[in-house]
């Protein structure tokens, strides 16, 4: 069990690591290419100002007919997403391993903290899920490829929740955890949640085009 | 998945039987690997399928939450097949993806106000007609157009010669009234070059007459071009046919400047409108249209503003005002459209939603265009706009677009709401002060 211990936060994490960062980067400078050949007449009314302007709306969870429409979901949008950003990047274990690894080091949430906020993301996953399987449009709408892209973060989270908690063999739950979110970083660039990168670049699009060209607003 | 309500049309027909799976890959991926890039992809790779623009859709909220209505639903139906498939699909499919791209959407953009990640559905709908056209699997009626477009440069297979006696006609009517009036015809140098669609000189010819009426009385210097060019029209843009596209909009630019004008002002047309700004434009490679464009609603506006038409009365009765998407979700004219609502009328009642918020007419984007055999698709489609229009208790209801106005006009009946529905021109011209005539 060391020994795979030793790997995964080893070896793989770098792999890991590595896709992450190399295949986002290929990923994004490649989509800009292709937008560049193919897709000039949509480049070209891009717009900073704009594109900001749609971002900053839509950053506000009530402030969009989107969000007001469907309230629900978008709180649980926006706790899901929050809870994803922040704890891994400021969990102790976490950056107890950076420390480890490369002697940086920042500051820390408080682990009953960092331990809530997992259980609440648990809970939102469920809430997806139950949402995906229950709402009509939104079933009509599901592929293998949407489970897959709610299972992996979901799955993270809860392996790294038990294993806090040393639920079930504790070492194990690591393992499962630390694999889990290495395919986590494998997957960003190429699946479903590869929205985290081009996200943003397509609501900045569409508020360019609303500003720019339609003079109107686009939440 | 099944499609249970497919509808017979002679063009969808005609076209389907002529595929081979052969021709349908070949130009499937011809569409895809030619005339896509990246929007397209980011679109189908970030759409989270998360439903939250469902509610958006009139067609979604007036079949009672029918899933295969909702605008991700259809793209699920129609583009998310055809990239699932690797084009690999069948005619029957085609049939079916062009009934869902043709009629029960819009491109209104209304559900853009919806999806968090900025998805444009009526984009990718544009594309499926785009593969639609390609394949010559075109509802009959709105090919129609499109081919009367490509033959005469105007909508409605109309000759030079019956346009031009038309404006004569409307000239020689308007005399009763003021003996003065004027419609000149080519006057090189004009400050404004006047443009319509073509169904104005085919069934609305009074259109003509009164924007002619309002424009002598106001000292307007304008003139109205005789030769092609003049239709500002452009079915071509929603059938997919945008080779067309492109030489509807050429012609019509270059017939302005070649007369020298300093602006085009068209009449109270949505669709004409969005070719200008935002996509016959750039099928041509411009910006922005290469000379001033502006709408009636903005023009009416300027000349109220310049205190160049006086009223008679105000409009007393209670009257509500439509948003036709074109121009206000897709051009931000709702200051001017209120501005001059209640400069004209006393009891302006506002709709609910409404401004870039408001719920299409369900004829535009080409639907109203594909003729009788989908009319039911329009009514049935929009029973939400049917309750929105009820609510508000009035019984009148200006809406500047033609387009609007024939799928409101076709609702009001429909849902018996026993509503008029008016142009600002028509409200103008009945309201403004005329000249005694002896
Ligand atoms: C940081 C930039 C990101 C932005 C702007 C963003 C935005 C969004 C939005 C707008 C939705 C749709 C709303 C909804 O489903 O209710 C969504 C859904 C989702 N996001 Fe993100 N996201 C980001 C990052 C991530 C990351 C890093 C992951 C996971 C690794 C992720 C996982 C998901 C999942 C699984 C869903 C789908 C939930 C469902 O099943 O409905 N997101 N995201
Ligand atoms: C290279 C990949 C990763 C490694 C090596 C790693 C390692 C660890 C370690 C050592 C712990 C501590 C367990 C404990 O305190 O007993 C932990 C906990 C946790 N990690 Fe990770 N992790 C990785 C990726 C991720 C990712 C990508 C996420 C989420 C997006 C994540 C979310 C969590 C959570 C939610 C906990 C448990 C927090 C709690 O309940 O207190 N981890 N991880
Ligand atoms: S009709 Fe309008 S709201 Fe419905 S899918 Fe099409 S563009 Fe979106
Ligand atoms: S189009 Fe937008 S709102 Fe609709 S399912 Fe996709 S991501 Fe969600
Ligand atoms: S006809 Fe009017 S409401 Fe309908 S799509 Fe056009 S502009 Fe919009």
């Amino acid at each position: 069990m060391n020994s795979i211990y030793a790997f995964v936060v080893g070896p793989l994490a770098w792999i890991a690591w590595g896709v992450f960062i190399f295949g986002s980067l290929y990923k994004v400078v490649s989509m800009y290419q292709l937008a560049k050949a193919k897709d000039g007449s949509s480049l070209h009314y891009m717009s900073f100002k704009y594109g900001m302007r749609s971002i900053l709306h839509w950053l506000n969870p009530v402030g969009t007919l989107g969000w007001q429409s469907n309230p629900y979901t978008a709180l649980v949008t926006f706790v899901f997403h929050l809870c994803l950003v922040i704890v891994p990047l400021f969990l102790m274990g976490h950056v107890v391993l950076w420390d480890q690894f490369f002697g940086i080091t920042w500051p820390t949430l408080p682990d009953t903290i960092a331990d809530i906020m997992s259980i609440v993301f648990v809970a939102c996953c469920v809430y997806f899920g139950l949402r995906r399987f229950l709402q009509r449009d939104v079933r009509f709408l599901t592929t293998g490829k949407d489970w897959i892209a709610l299972a992996i973060p979901a799955l993270t989270f809860l392996f790294g929740v038990l294993a806090y908690h040393q639920i079930g063999n504790d070492k194990v739950m690591l393992v499962l955890h630390i694999l889990c979110g290495e395919i986590m970083l494998i997957s960003i660039p190429f699946s479903r949640l590869s929205h985290m990168l081009f996200g943003f670049f397509t609501r900045a699009y569409m508020g360019s085009e609303f500003g720019g060209v339609r003079h109107s607003k686009d939440w | 998945m099944t499609f249970d309500r497919k509808i017979e049309d002679a063009g969808l027909t005609r076209g389907v039987s002529r595929l081979t799976p052969q021709r349908i890959e070949d130009t499937l991926r011809q569409v895809l690997e030619g005339e896509t890039g990246a929007k397209l992809k980011l679109y189908a790779e970030t759409c989270m399928r998360c439903g939250m623009c469902s509610e958006a859709c009139h067609y979604y909220m007036s079949h009672d939450g029918d899933p295969s209505y909702s605008p991700a639903g259809k793209v699920h139906q129609t583009m998310g097949e055809i990239l699932r498939k690797d084009c690999k699909v069948t005619p029957e499919f085609v049939y079916q993806m062009a009934q869902i791209a043709y009629t029960e959407c819009n491109l209104c953009r209304r559900c853009v106000h919806y999806c968090p990640l900025g998805i444009d559905t009526g984009y990718i709908m544009s594309t499926v007609r785009r593969m639609c056209h390609k394949l010559g699997v075109t509802p009959q009626y709105i090919q129609d157009t499109a081919h009367s477009h490509a033959a005469t440069m105007n909508q409605m297979w109309l000759k030079d010669d019956e346009w031009m006696d038309t404006l004569q006609w409307q000239e020689d009517e308007a005399r009763d009234e003021m003996p003065n009036l004027r419609i000149p015809l080519d006057k090189e140098g004009a400050e404004i070059y006047y443009s319509v669609i073509a169904p104005e000189p085919k069934f609305r010819t009074q259109l003509i007459y009164q924007a002619a009426f309002i424009m002598n009385e106001a000292g307007v210097d304008f003139t109205m071009p005789t030769s092609p060019g003049w239709d500002n029209s452009d079915m071509c843009m929603f059938s997919g046919d945008f080779e067309m596209m492109g030489r509807l909009k050429k012609i019509h630019f270059e017939s302005a400047l070649d007369l020298k004008v300093k602006k085009i002002v068209m009449g109270e047309c949505g669709h004409a409108f969005r070719s200008i700004y935002d996509q016959g434009n750039r099928w041509d490679g411009w910006d922005m249209y290469p000379i001033e464009v502006v709408h009636s609603v903005e023009f009416f506006w300027e000349l109220f503003e310049a205190g160049k038409i006086k009223l008679r009365e105000k409009f007393h009765e209670p009257i509500t005002i439509h948003d036709p998407c074109n121009i206000i979700r897709g051009r931000g004219l709702m200051e001017q459209s209120r501005k001059l609502a209640h400069a004209l009328c006393d009891n302006v009642v506002e709709m609910h939603p409404n401004l870039e918020h408001n719920y299409c007419c369900a004829a535009g984007g080409g639907v109203i265009n594909c003729g009788p055999p989908f009319k039911n698709v329009r009514m049935k489609g929009n029973r939400i706009k049917a309750e929105q229009l009820k609510a508000t208790g009035v019984k009148t209801i200006l809406a500047p677009c033609h387009n609007c106005h024939g799928g409101l006009e076709d609702l009001v009946h429909y849902y018996e709401l026993g509503m008029d529905i008016k142009f600002f021109g028509d409200l103008i011209y009945d309201l403004m002060e005329k000249p005694e005539v002896e």
